[in-house]
């Protein structure tokens, strides 16, 4: 019993890595009907650009975060004025894989400048188990999970102040009602979406400084990142909640089973078995957990 | 093009329903075959056939594959990687296990093969669509290569899920040089390529359309949901497998079902896209530019890397690949929507009219 504990408690810290990824789709989504596939890119390409100011000119943690976090800025109003402003009102699809080649450009990109070796990258905590949990419990906790839960706690505390008691927040979500509707009252659509995928690359960057002090920045991070899919899938597309609580199953339910029924069929089951979870979900609950049902008129 | 169709009148039914109806399309066709047929092996050397044509045709048929589904019947799928490696295992697996199973017919058997596991993913479609439909052909990406490398059966227990493509022959004639296999993926193309032109413009073609176009309303003329989702991914998935079946025993000889990954998945829906998204000669020109662009940039990084002295790692030129991967999706994306295919109709249209453009 000891030893299920252990490993949900230990599926459901890495559920809350997916849930950070999965929270800057959410956002994008939401606020444009953009599904982001460069998400698991952007976060790849914060961690990297982070370490690489970091080692190369020596900059304290601060000074490399307020740096990176300028770049991802740039990145995202970038994104808006070259790619998205060119592409209103093409279908979704067209988005879609216009994201795609976004997601191969900064992965590429990232890597032409700060190179293709593994990267440590160290905020001051370690990977190690927490003693007194060990002592009380005898239940192994990793200190940084336990620390990525925290943040992603803190993080989605800040976004749901900023959503519902900031202006540009209800800016945000009247644009993510209606397009139409809100250019109408008069907020400024442009702007609107530069400052989402601001938003999103400042989760990006969260979520790569997370993952890349987990398991050192490499160029496997944008797969895990895609992981981050299933996740939505299961918590629905316009949820943040939605994104929480999809992370934590997906996380939970995915180690549960390289435990339990991975050594029955050979295991490695932890590759796939979250996308044919949301597979088969979805075959019962299209929209997902908190989706909004959609309704089709002709 | 320098001609119209102008006093071609159609008198029967048969001349009304050609693939080209006009004649000087015909010709063109007949001629650009006749070129690939006659002319190439003439002139191609191995390195040709082995690094460019044989993996351009090979690319094609998959881009074609993803084309049908996604281009013409609107359903986004990750996963046609995946369907390619069901072929590829399928055909070695019908050679290794059936004595006297002529190969042409194993190819076939594994496109069906990656046709039916293409059904079954393709089952969701039916409830969702878009975005989390893509999700859900991921599945299938993860899923069937973990599988085929797990259950050592599929690979006669070789380490690692690797399988060696058995050799090529047909009647007694065996297909071992470059030139051969190259013939021999020509020719299944070029059928597999007029199969589907004439597809989809039939019944099925049409139907898919519907679907694409506005789903709802394609239910609602009348249009099967069910058969017409399930038959676009399993004539794509048909197409994917054949083309895998091709890239193993034609192309590369000994693949591992890790190599039909996710990247490559991405690059066949790089060709749809680039070439033309619905449009069958675009799958062929999107598999020609990618395919060769990357030999291109090859060339052109090594030169000007020597012309200002820099020291390039293999690294920098494959990172500046998926750079410049990048930057032309989006570019086409914004630019041209309908890809390459949509590019040659208008220079085509143009043409017409030149000289004399009034």
């Amino acid at each position: 019993m000891q030893f299920f504990f252990e490993v949900l408690i230990g599926g459901l810290l890495a559920g809350v890595m997916y849930s950070l990824v999965a929270l800057g789709f959410v956002l994008i989504y939401k606020a444009s009907g953009v599904f982001n596939f460069a998400q698991g890119a952007m976060v790849f390409f914060a961690a990297l650009t982070f370490v690489g100011l970091q080692q190369k000119f020596a900059l304290p943690f601060w000074a490399a975060f307020t740096c990176t976090l300028a770049v991802m800025i740039v990145l995202g109003i970038l994104t808006e004025r070259i790619v998205l402003r060119q592409l209103v009102n093409q279908p979704q699809i067209s988005l879609f894989m216009a994201t795609i080649g976004l997601a191969f450009f900064l992965e590429g990109f990232a890597q032409l400048i700060w190179g293709t070796a593994v990267r440590p990258l160290d905020i001051g905590v370690t990977n190690e188990p927490i003693q007194w949990v060990m002592e009380r419990f005898d239940i192994l906790v990793v200190k940084m999970d336990v620390v990525a839960a925290l943040v992603a706690g803190v993080l989605v505390g800040v976004l749901a102040v900023f959503f519902n008691r900031t202006r540009i927040g209800r800016a945000l979500r009247a644009v993510a009602d209606d397009h139409q509707a809100a250019l109408a009252v008069g907020i400024p659509l442009k702007q609107i979406w530069a400052i989402v995928w601001s938003v999103a690359g400042f989760v990006a960057l969260v979520a790569g400084l997370m993952w890349g002090a987990r398991g050192g920045v490499q160029f496997a991070l944008t797969f895990t990142a895609l992981k981050a899919l299933p996740v939505l899938i299961l918590g629905g597309f316009e949820s943040i909640a939605g994104a929480i609580v999809g992370g934590l199953i997906i996380g939970a339910s995915e180690k549960l089973a390289e435990v339990y029924l991975g050594p029955h069929v050979g295991g490695g089951i932890e590759g796939w078995f979250a996308y044919v979870m949301a597979l088969l979900f979805l075959l019962v609950r299209p929209e997902g957990l908190f989706g909004e049902k959609h309704i089709d008129r002709v | 093009m320098f001609y119209r169709e102008a006093g071609q009148f159609k008198s029967s039914y048969a001349a009304d329903q050609q693939l080209f109806p006009i004649l000087q399309d015909r010709i063109g066709v007949l001629a650009f075959l006749a070129f690939a047929f006659v002319g190439v092996p003439l002139v191609a050397s191995n390195y040709w056939y082995t690094a460019i044509l044989i993996p351009l045709l090979v690319f094609s048929l998959a881009a074609l594959g993803l084309n049908i589904l996604t281009g013409y019947a609107g359903q986004l799928s990750l996963g046609s990687a995946a369907f390619m490696a069901v072929g590829a295992v399928a055909a070695y697996n019908f050679q290794l296990r059936v004595p006297g199973m002529p190969v042409l017919v194993s190819f076939l058997l594994g496109g069906f093969m990656a046709a039916l596991v293409g059904m079954a993913f393709g089952l969701p479609s039916l409830r969702i669509k878009g975005f989390y439909l893509a999700v859900a052909t991921l599945a299938a990406q993860f899923f069937i290569p973990w599988l085929l490398v797990k259950v050592d059966w599929f690979s006669n227990y070789s380490a690692s899920g690797v399988i060696t493509a058995q050799r090529i022959e047909i009647l007694g004639y065996a297909f071992d040089t470059p030139m051969k296999k190259y013939l021999l993926v020509l020719l299944l193309v070029v059928v597999l390529a007029l199969l589907a032109k004439n597809m989809v413009r039939s019944r099925i073609g049409r139907a898919w359309m519907a679907v694409r176009d506005m789903d709802v309303a394609a239910e609602v003329i009348g249009i099967r949901m069910l058969h017409t989702k399930l038959t676009a991914f399993a004539v794509s998935s048909f197409y994917c497998g054949v083309a895998g079946a091709l890239y193993a025993f034609a192309y590369l000889g000994t693949v591992q079902p890790e190599d039909f990954n996710l990247d490559l998945s991405f690059r066949i829906l790089f060709m749809v896209i680039i070439g033309g998204v619905g449009s069958i000669l675009g799958s062929f020109l999107g598999a020609a530019f990618i395919t060769l662009l990357p030999i291109f940039l090859d060339v052109l990084l090594t030169d000007m890397a020597r012309g200002f002295n820099l020291n390039l790692t293999p690294g920098t030129t494959s990172m500046a690949q998926l750079v410049v991967f990048g930057v032309l999706i989006i570019f086409f994306l914004i630019v041209e929507p309908h890809g390459l295919a949509r590019l040659w109709q208008i220079t085509k249209e143009k043409l017409r009219l030149w000289p004399f453009p009034y």
